[in-house]
């Protein structure tokens, strides 16, 4: 219990991972929720990738999460910008309101 | 060893309770809220486990700039006052089991796959970069990022780059009625547009504005 090994942190990863698709999944709110949830996702990537770095003594798994930082900044960026241009022409971005694609 | 558990677990459950915060609290600020609040603990996580530059890239750029962004979007969609339900309506509520399910299935898989590891004993082969203990960890990070990888690291600028032009072209409008300062049309005044010279006749004036 008192031995915090790899385990454990792929597990706190698993589990943070998990509540972001859950919030995916399960959103009835807007898209800004959704598009923490995806942050979420790729908090629990990074985590995975920082411990097995440090446990197996290799520094490949920190210099792309590194990389994936860069990208999950990229993403908040381009996908904001689309829910501003979208909340502009359509007046709304709640989930259940966006229906234009009749999915 | 007792301490690391200590600091381990205190800031694992702050991550998940915020995390499960992120996606059930129903104003949208507090989201954002309890989403800097997961990045904080879990970059304290990286800093205890010897990340500590990725724990501070972490801090900068996501307390700093991603999780500002999406503060500034909130506020400037006004969708703050939106509280809504999480259940809206009832009929339209059929897909929440199904979420569950899948949601719990991919849990499961990623804690068969956290206990399948330990079964391969070869993982643990030494590889190419291997961790020094004699310099820093953001030495050897620097180290291997501005020489091995330094073409990712370039492409990961080019990401960055097309980004901010994409974001730009998006959100870019062009209003009417916005009075613009046009630098052709004030470099190509003459001065004949401008004065005109009159012969004021006396006790007459002269109509200014016609």
């Amino acid at each position: 219990m008192t031995d915090i090994g790899l385990g454990h942190y792929l597990t706190l990863g698993a589990v943070i991972f998990s509540i972001g698709v859950i919030g995916i999944f399960l959103n009835r709110k807007n898209i800004i929720v959704i598009l923490m949830s995806i942050e979420l996702i790729l908090l629990a990537v990074n985590i995975n990738l920082v411990s097995f770095s440090i446990y197996l003594d290799d520094l490949t798994g920190q210099v792309f999460t590194l990389f994936i930082l860069t990208v999950a900044a990229a993403e908040a960026a381009i996908g904001l910008a689309i829910i501003v241009v979208y909340y502009r022409n359509a007046g709304t971005i709640r989930v259940e309101e966006i229906d234009n694609l009749k999915g | 060893m007792m301490a690391h558990a200590i600091f381990f677990y205190a800031f694992s459950i702050i991550a998940v309770i915020s995390a499960i915060m992120v996606t059930v609290s129903k104003n949208t600020v507090h989201s954002v809220f309890f989403l800097i609040l997961d990045f904080i603990s879990i970059s304290c996580l990286f800093i205890m486990i010897g990340a500590e530059f990725l724990g501070m890239i972490m801090l900068i750029v996501y307390v700093g700039a991603v999780a500002v962004l999406f503060l500034f979007v909130v506020m400037m969609l006004n969708v703050a006052q939106q509280k809504n339900q999480w259940f809206i309506s009832k009929e339209n509520s059929g897909h929440i089991p199904i979420g569950l399910i899948i949601s719990t299935i991919i849990f499961f898989e990623l804690i068969i796959v956290v206990g399948g590891w330990k079964y391969k004993p070869e993982l643990l082969s030494p590889t190419i970069s291997q961790v020094s203990n004699e310099i820093s960890n953001t030495h050897s990070l620097g180290q291997v990022l501005y020489t091995d990888y330094i073409h990712i690291f370039q492409i990961s600028g080019m990401v960055l780059l097309i980004a901010m032009i994409g974001a730009i072209v998006l959100t870019f409008r062009q209003r009417e009625g916005v009075k613009k300062q046009s630098y052709l049309k004030q470099i190509s005044r003459e001065r004949s547009d401008g004065i005109e010279v009159l012969e004021v006749a006396s006790n007459k004036g002269v109509k200014i504005d016609d």
